[in-house]
């Protein structure tokens, strides 16, 4: 029997994804973005939350996705992991689901574009719905992406 | 009782008592005959001593007992303090800071102290006069210091037993002996307190009374007593009662008194002696009251000379945990952030009592920012106090002799500069003792005095503080510098002519570099300048090394006063804000888009009879929205590292404020030209720019 656990759940495009609960720490809306210049396209920019400067990624930027227009909708989704605080937009985040660790299967390589490492697996919620979840440490981990912009680069 | 409550407490302090006994215990080693220091350092370590009983830190209590058993004998002239004496001692207080050490960071404070016990052991038992032949004498002797230091530490206990012989009354010397068997030495002991009191006053016993009480003694006891009684009739009374072996009852006057004082220094030669040993002591140490006893000035000195140190110490202060004041420091830049919102708010409003409260909040503001920045300061004495015994084990361990003079070490700074700045100063210092100070042969062959100085001082200057290390060694050789440079690639020999002299020196701060002839284990392995250099730097300070050959080296070291608030401008590019320290800018002007020169592919403008480089921050920070290309004017902002000058192009200038620096975040690698973030009185996001990296 595998744990009970709580996941916000967003949407890159159709595709829906998830977090768990407890290294969400905010979702805000859209909100000014300072750019942060020569740093990795990706990366938005900084924002302000509370007194606290932190910088903003767009998720869909990170996963080699094609980027979209803000909306009414966009969400920066505040995460902390590895003792790193950091905003990720996303097309929109509206759902908090409970999930049993038992439904998560282990991902296929490729899923909507997204590399297998980035995920820690795809649970099934129902049969139309598939939710990614994402593996937050390999998504923020500097060194891959110091590599990558050097093979880009 | 949970005494987790009190251990930080008690680390606190045994540091400052560890840190004062190793400062006194130098001052010592300079005066070895200074009995008030040898005094001061008696305390600290009694009072260390009862703080780790209490705690139950049994090793660091009983080691403590062993150094004190030493300095006693020391205090009461029984002993000369000797190097051997010394380097004992020393090795003692490094296992105690050890221990102390080992506490901090959650352990036991458990060591191994044996050997140094014994050789505290040896040098009480080898160099004690009178020995422990008789339990008796030494008894005496013991107590003789007791209540040497009892009377010291208490004038008051001095004057009211003179005053009670000048009024006619007895003032008494007992010692009391209870038998060796006796079960119950505290019963017994305090029938003889309650005997005594019955018919006079006990002014002061050895132990004390609760000891006593606590059967924390061993056979005997004396104390000090003030009756209408004859001397023989209280000592038969005291021997009457049960299981007391011995009682000598000793009387004293005003004559014993100043006889006493004035000679008499056959200390403890035995029992009967004693008495007239302390009360000499005793006379001796009380500088005003008895005429004759400035025969020996020396003893008020000593005794003036604690008193100083004790003086200075109870300022009214609290202990705050760090991290609170890192709070209240943010909770602050929040404040300040919302206070620019404010004054913009009422600048849109313009309605004239908005604007009044908005300006006086604003005045408190910046007072309440003053004194939370004031709080983060720390006198750099915390930094500089455990130097001269670094400077002293160095040193000896090369064999040289070296002054290690301070100078500024009241001056304050931010308490995070302070933490980081340690070790480069460590290095430096290290340097200087061993390369900058020549060895003793070779300074005594230059003419120079034997022993070496080396100068540490600290000063504010502006916004920045200076530190400085001064010796009066042989000074950097210019040719050595540029050989070793040669050989290991650093320079090409074109380069190396036409270097000036700082910029040679400036090559010991090259990674890998060292002149030292002779690698030793404190310098010369190349790592350390390069470190220091970085570490600085690191600190937005910078240093620079100035030299004179045969004369002496002086590194400085210049540091920002605070690293969290700084003033700087505000600027604008396109849509973008960015803030430029003001600490870094020459000036503001603006130029004419004309004037603009093109050499060697660089772009320069006219500057003060000069050329500088220009450079844009649009295209630096690559700014979309701002094209500067199609003005006719520019502005500039003017900007230095050390003594190089650039401009750099803006749109427009905002104006002055008052900035809280916040780093970007532990996502984003380092951004070069970009120092950190700041917010703004609108809550957005402003870049500091570090102008330095501009500069090449």
């Amino acid at each position: 029997m595998g744990e009970e656990m709580k996941v916000i759940v967003f949407k890159l495009g159709e595709e829906e994804y998830g977090i768990e609960v407890d290294k969400v720490q905010t979702i805000e809306r859209m909100m000014p973005i300072t750019r942060v210049p020569k740093t990795y396209s990706f990366v938005k920019g900084v924002i302000n939350l509370r007194g606290v400067v932190i910088p903003v990624i767009d998720l869909r930027g990170r996963f080699d996705l094609p980027e979209s227009e803000y909306t009414e909708q966009t969400r920066i989704i505040i995460v902390a992991v590895n003792e790193m605080e950091v905003g990720f937009i996303v097309d929109s985040a509206n759902d908090v689901m409970d999930l049993n660790s038992d439904v998560i299967d282990s991902p296929p390589d490729v899923v909507g574009g997204i590399k297998a490492k980035y995920l820690h697996g795809v649970a099934r919620i129902s049969d139309e719905r598939l939710l990614v979840m994402l593996n937050l440490s390999e998504v923020l981990n500097r060194s891959e992406i110091i590599q990558l912009e050097s093979l880009e680069g | 009782m949970d005494m987790n409550q009190y251990l930080s407490m008690f680390i606190d302090e045994s540091n400052d008592h560890l840190q004062s006994l190793n400062e006194n215990m130098l001052e010592l080693e300079k005066a070895p005959d200074d009995i008030g220091i040898v005094q001061v350092i008696f305390r600290s370590a009694h009072t260390l001593k009862g703080m780790a009983a209490t705690m139950g830190f049994e090793d660091l209590s009983s080691l403590t007992h062993q150094m004190e058993n030493v300095l006693d004998l020391v205090r009461n002239e029984k002993l000369k303090m000797q190097d051997h004496i010394f380097d004992t001692l020393f090795k003692s207080l490094d296992a105690l800071q050890m221990m102390v050490q080992d506490i901090t960071q959650g352990g036991d404070g458990k060591a191994d102290v044996q050997s140094i016990v014994a050789s505290l052991q040896a040098i009480v038992r080898g160099e004690a006069p009178g020995g422990t032949d008789s339990s008796a004498s030494g008894q005496a002797a013991q107590g003789a210091a007791a209540v040497h230091s009892g009377i010291q530490l208490d004038e008051f206990q001095y004057s009211v037993l003179e005053q009670s012989i000048s009024e006619g009354h007895k003032v008494l010397y007992i010692e009391v002996a209870i038998r060796e068997d006796c079960q119950l030495k505290a019963a017994r002991a305090y029938l003889v307190f309650d005997l005594l009191e019955r018919y006079g006053e006990i002014v002061k016993s050895h132990p004390s009374v609760q000891e006593i009480e606590q059967e924390k003694f061993d056979r005997s006891f004396s104390l000090y007593y003030i009756t209408q009684k004859d001397a023989s009739e209280l000592q038969s009374m005291i021997v009457n009662l049960s299981e007391i072996e011995s009682a000598q009852v000793l009387q004293l006057d005003h004559e014993t008194l100043n006889q006493l004082a004035s000679g008499a220094q056959e200390a403890a030669a035995g029992a009967a002696e004693a008495p007239t040993a302390e009360a000499a002591a005793a006379a001796d140490s009380k500088p005003a009251a008895a005429p004759q006893a400035s025969s020996k000035p020396a003893a008020s000195e000593a005794k003036a000379s604690p008193r100083a140190g004790g003086g200075a110490a109870p300022s009214r202060t609290i202990r705050v945990d760090i991290e609170r004041l890192d709070v209240l420091m943010n909770l602050l830049s929040e404040l300040l952030i919302d206070r620019s919102r404010l004054e913009q708010l009422a600048h849109e409003i313009k309605r004239s009592d908005l604007t009044e409260t908005v300006e006086h909040m604003s005045r408190v503001g910046s007072d309440l920012q003053n004194i939370v920045l004031k709080l983060r300061m720390v006198p750099i004495d915390t930094v500089f106090s455990r130097f001269p015994r670094m400077v002293r084990d160095v040193a000896k361990s090369l064999d040289k002799k070296i002054d290690l003079v301070i100078l500024g070490a009241e001056t304050e700074l931010d308490r995070t500069v302070i933490d980081e700045i340690g070790d480069p100063l460590v290095h430096l210092l290290r340097n200087a003792v061993d390369h900058g100070v020549e060895p003793t042969a070779q300074r005594i062959a230059a003419g120079k005095p034997e022993t070496g100085t080396v100068q540490l001082r600290a000063f504010h200057s502006g916004n920045h503080v200076f530190i400085e290390i001064e010796d009066d060694g042989g000074g950097i050789d210019r040719e050595k510098i540029l050989n070793k440079a040669l050989k290991n690639g650093i320079v090409t020999q074109s380069e190396a002519a036409a270097m000036t002299d700082e910029e040679v020196y400036m090559l010991l701060f090259a990674a890998g570099f060292s002149t030292a002839d002779v690698i030793s284990d404190i310098s010369g392995r190349g790592v350390g300048l390069d470190v220091v250099r970085s570490k600085i730097e690191s600190l937005s300070g910078e240093v620079s090394v100035t030299s004179t050959l045969g004369k002496g080296t002086k590194f400085s070291v210049q540091l920002p006063l605070t690293l969290s608030i700084i003033s700087a401008m505000l600027i604008k590019v396109g849509s973008e804000k960015y803030a430029i320290p003001l600490s870094s800018i020459v000036e503001t002007a603006i130029i004419q888009r004309k004037q603009i020169r093109s050499v060697h592919g660089y772009t320069m403008v006219p500057y003060r009879e000069a050329h500088i480089p220009l450079m844009s921050l649009a295209s630096l920070f690559e700014v979309r929205d701002f094209d500067e290309e199609a003005e006719e004017e520019t502005e500039i902002v003017v900007i230095r590292k050390g003594d190089r000058l650039a401009a750099l192009t803006v749109e427009d200038f905002i104006g002055q404020s008052e900035i809280v620096i916040k780093n970007l975040g532990k996502y984003l690698p380092p951004v070069q030209g970009v120092a950190g973030a700041t917010i703004l009185g609108d809550g957005q996001v402003a870049l500091i720019i570090d102008p330095n990296a501009f500069i090449k």
